[in-house]
């Protein structure tokens, strides 16, 4: 007999022109102690799920049909059962720990609110209750601690607070909605562990929401996988995993990047991309370089401190964003930068296209050092030849232009004299290189997905022919089946025009698939650089082995 | 999505939030069909009425103090009467509500133009600059913009000789009104030029060696421009207010072409002796103005904040 029973849920949102189905029919049941993995891409209803479950869908969104029975009671059946139910019955986390504590309350202060809201317990009761809370979520000096604001906490502190607040009035439904999202790799594992521990001990029912599939593979002992508002396959993970059954769950599987081998592509099961070789129509516009396995780029003793009051310029208190780092990357190859977030890689990124000047140490393009250029002419030269696409396709695009104008201004800028026809030419070129049709130019980037705009970017990078590209995490805001297809297309493009990449990003397992050489950053400091599979093989530094350890595999299904 | 291309320009705005939500609010459909109609009566009354109040030889000493046509003694040619030299109220009115509105607007986009200048390049630049320019709005947030206004205005006469103050009257009160109101756009469109420039299709330009006057004025100008518009429309209604306060205190436009404050100030003296509606129509006229603009100002800031959107 299962603990939570979702039967036929479905959940509408009236928007003023259609209506929109985020939930169609959805059955699941989850039993006590286990941990159900709930996956999907963005907009696959997963969350939706999860909110209906503790009725907090929003305006306008409703429950339109279907019952929610939660171990022997409909807990839909009237609105004042539900409000008695939450964070008594149910427990709920959140994604950002940032958030989702009160700032000017103490950490105390909000677990007894919540004790005495729904348990009958003395003031000193709730102290002592909070404390043993505090204590089994793993938060050392727990009395002491009980007094601190959540800004005192680090990250993963937080998060665990917000578990002991969930918690607290012994709930036997947890419901986490992508509770390790915002946190860094190693403080994803140990939530994940600790999260893990509670269900055993406790006989908790959780529902765990999430895109990735590590985590799912590491943690859930059943899956449900969504897509656009229906439940596609639940079932044990690893025959989920190793065996799906329906296509979308195979090609949700088959995006995954592999930890523990490098492949060549990414298999896109639902649409297999044309004939590759007439795609790149901007090869013969292209003035290829041989490729001389020279540095192309040469990083030596890169430091960069932020002083963040204008009053204090030489003041000891400023940070150090990057220290004492070098490296080289060679003409054709594709180097990566990992680090967790705060590691610096973004202000290395940001210095070598030239938009901060390195407090000192000098960044060397083709032997010519570039931070030291005072000339704009001389400058844009390099501009030319160094270009960069960012993490968040939303704000990299100018939402006032169309996409041709925002694709033609670094070529008319290049180029002044190139002809009405020719600019639209290359423009159309650049946009059949990255797979996006001629109409797009008309267009505005609102109207695209986070992918195709991220494909957009790729093509304005592309406009100036440049020799190095700097990808700063290009795919960590989009699903994984997009990501996918950017990294075939990075690939492609790379390998036909002879392009240098460089690689920022904090998942290990895109970076293995896309870098011949990879830096590990820390705090400032690089830590080692090697070969892809040397590092992945036998890492030397400490702090690689512990972040090859702590990443989420899915591969660990099948031990 | 494919089909959005075929549309034309009005189905474009038919489909968008902005006419969704314009369509559902009665407060915006009102208050911009008023303005509608003060606008077009005071821009072509010309041909909607047979006075001209400013023609001295059109005029009759003996239609003078008519009250309005539904009272005891009034004239049905006369609908709002007439004042003191038996000009008709209504079309006295509205020739000075165009003037309100022609200085009001001529203000607010030079202050406009002042103000998103500054607060543009101090935002894009920072530093140094930025520090003092808004400094600079801190000092001039400072002194009330009616004393700046007298100021200016002060300062004119000294420097104008007595025939030629009344013919530039109205561009020193415009002058007077835009640099007191000009701080509320640097303030704004410097907050969100910092927003705007730290995204990272600023960084794209950059990076691609567009120059920092370009990146400005192509790419964040447009950007910004929401907010600032709705500043600009709750500004036009202070102008429109400033400029009645100092019409009204008699360092406005000379009585020879009156906007509305000049028209409340010569009809204060007669308030007194029961001619009341000579200051009682030009004043009521002004409020459901400077009413209208602002109820539509509310309501665009409500719908162009996406912050507030339901």
């Amino acid at each position: 007999m299962s603990f939570l029973k979702i039967k036929n849920l479905s959940v509408d949102y009236q928007m003023r022109k259609e209506t929109v189905y985020a939930a169609k029919n959805v059955n699941i049941e989850v039993n006590k102690g286990e941990i159900l993995g709930l996956v999907g891409e963005s907009g696959s209803g997963k969350s939706t799920v999860g909110n209906a479950i503790i009725n907090l869908i929003d305006e306008p969104g409703k429950v339109s049909g279907g019952s929610i029975i939660l171990g022997d009671l409909n807990i839909h059946e009237n609105s004042e059962s539900i409000i008695k139910y939450r964070g008594n019955k149910i427990g709920l986390i959140f994604q950002d720990p940032q958030t989702s504590l009160n700032p000017i309350l103490t950490v105390g202060d909000q677990l007894i609110e919540t004790i005495q809201t729904h348990l009958n317990l003395s003031k000193e009761e709730a102290k002592n209750k909070s404390i043993n809370l505090l204590k089994e979520v793993g938060i050392k000096d727990a009395e002491k601690r009980f007094n601190n604001y959540p800004h005192q906490f680090s990250g993963g502190m937080r998060q665990r607070v917000v578990i002991s607040l969930a918690l607290c009035c012994e709930p036997e439904l947890l419901i986490a909605d992508e509770p390790t999202t915002a946190l860094d790799v190693s403080i994803q594992s140990q939530i994940l562990d600790l999260i893990k521990k509670l269900t055993k001990e406790r006989n908790l029912a959780v529902i765990l929401i999430t895109h990735d599939m590590g985590v799912i593979a590491e943690t859930a002992n059943r899956v449900a996988v969504m897509k656009s508002g229906n439940l596609v396959e639940i079932g044990e993970t690893k025959k989920i995993l190793t065996t799906p059954q329906q296509s979308y769950t195979k090609s949700l599987v088959s995006s995954v990047p592999p930890t523990n081998k490098k492949i060549s592509r990414f298999v896109i099961v639902e649409k297999e991309s044309k004939n590759k070789e007439n795609n790149i129509k901007i090869l013969n516009r292209w003035t290829k370089k041989e490729i001389t396995k020279q540095d192309l780029v040469q990083v030596k003793n890169l430091n960069k401190s932020f002083d963040d009051n204008f009053f204090t310029e030489n003041s000891k208190n400023s940070v150090l964003a990057v220290n004492n780092v070098s490296f080289e990357i060679k003409e054709g190859e594709s180097f990566g930068l990992v680090g967790e977030s705060g590691s610096g890689k973004s202000t290395i990124a940001k210095m070598i296209v030239n938009l901060f000047k390195p407090s000192s140490g000098d960044i060397f393009f083709d032997s010519t050092c570039i931070t030291k250029i005072k000339n704009r002419s001389e400058l844009m030269k390099f501009r030319k030849q160094i270009q960069m696409i960012f993490q968040d396709p939303y704000s990299s695009l100018n939402g006032r232009l169309k996409v041709k104008d925002i694709i033609s201004e670094p070529i008319t800028l290049h180029n002044p004299s190139i002809s009405n026809s020719d600019l639209n030419n290359y423009v159309y070129d650049l946009l059949d290189s990255v797979e996006m049709t001629q109409k797009s130019a008309d267009r505005y980037p609102h109207e695209f997905s986070g992918g195709q705009r991220q494909r957009i970017s790729i093509a304005r990078a592309l406009a100036t022919q440049p020799r190095l590209l700097v990808c700063d995490e290009p795919t960590s805001a989009l699903d994984v089946s997009i990501q996918a297809q950017i990294l075939n297309l990075l690939k492609d493009l790379q390998e036909q025009l002879n392009l240098t990449i460089l690689f920022i990003s904090h998942d290990l397992p895109v970076v293995r698939q896309m870098c011949d050489r990879i830096g590990v950053l820390k705090d400032g400091k690089l830590c080692e650089v090697s070969n892809t599979e040397d590092l992945f093989s036998n890492p030397n530094h400490e702090y690689t082995k512990e972040l090859l350890h702590l990443m989420p595999k899915i591969e660990s299904i099948y031990n | 999505m494919d089909n959005n291309l075929n549309l034309t320009r009005w189905e474009r705005i038919k489909d968008s939030d902005i006419y969704h939500s314009f369509i559902k609010s009665p407060t915006a459909i009102i208050s911009s069909a008023i303005l509608f109609i003060i606008f077009f009566c005071s821009f072509f009354i010309e041909f909607l009425t047979p006075y001209t109040p400013f023609d001295p030889s059109s005029l009759s000493l003996m239609d003078a103090f008519t009250p309005p046509s539904w009272t005891e003694d009034g004239l049905a040619q006369f609908i709002l009467g007439t004042d003191g030299q038996g000009r008709d109220m209504l079309s006295t009115i509205l020739y000075g509500c165009r003037i309100s509105l022609i200085v009001g607007f001529a203000a607010i986009i030079f202050s406009l133009i002042l103000g998103v200048g500054l607060g543009l390049t101090a935002g894009y630049f920072g530093g140094k600059y930025e520090m003092v320019v808004m400094r600079l709005t801190d000092v001039q947030l400072t002194v009330p913009s009616i004393l700046m206004a007298l100021l200016v205005d002060g300062i004119a006469r000294g420097l104008i000789s007595r025939e030629m103050h009344d013919e530039m009257a109205i561009y020193v009160l415009i002058f007077a009104i835009g640099i007191s109101e000009w701080p509320q756009f640097a303030r704004v469109s410097r907050a969100a030029t910092l927003v705007e420039k730290n995204k990272d299709y600023v960084s794209a330009s950059t990076i691609i060696g567009v120059s920092n006057i370009v990146i400005m004025f192509k790419h964040i100008l447009p950007n910004i421009m929401r907010p600032v518009l709705v500043i600009g429309t709750i500004g036009l209604a202070l102008a429109i207010l400033a400029e009645s306060t100092l019409s009204f205190l008699g360092v406005g436009v000379p009585p020879t072409t009156p906007s509305l404050g000049t028209l409340i100030r010569l009809g204060n003296d007669f308030l007194f002796s029961g001619e009341w509606w000579i200051t009682f129509f030009p004043a009521i006229f002004l409020v459901i103005l400077a009413f209208s603009i602002n109820l539509l100002g509310d309501w665009m800031r409500d719908t162009l904040n996406p912050k507030l959107k339901k």
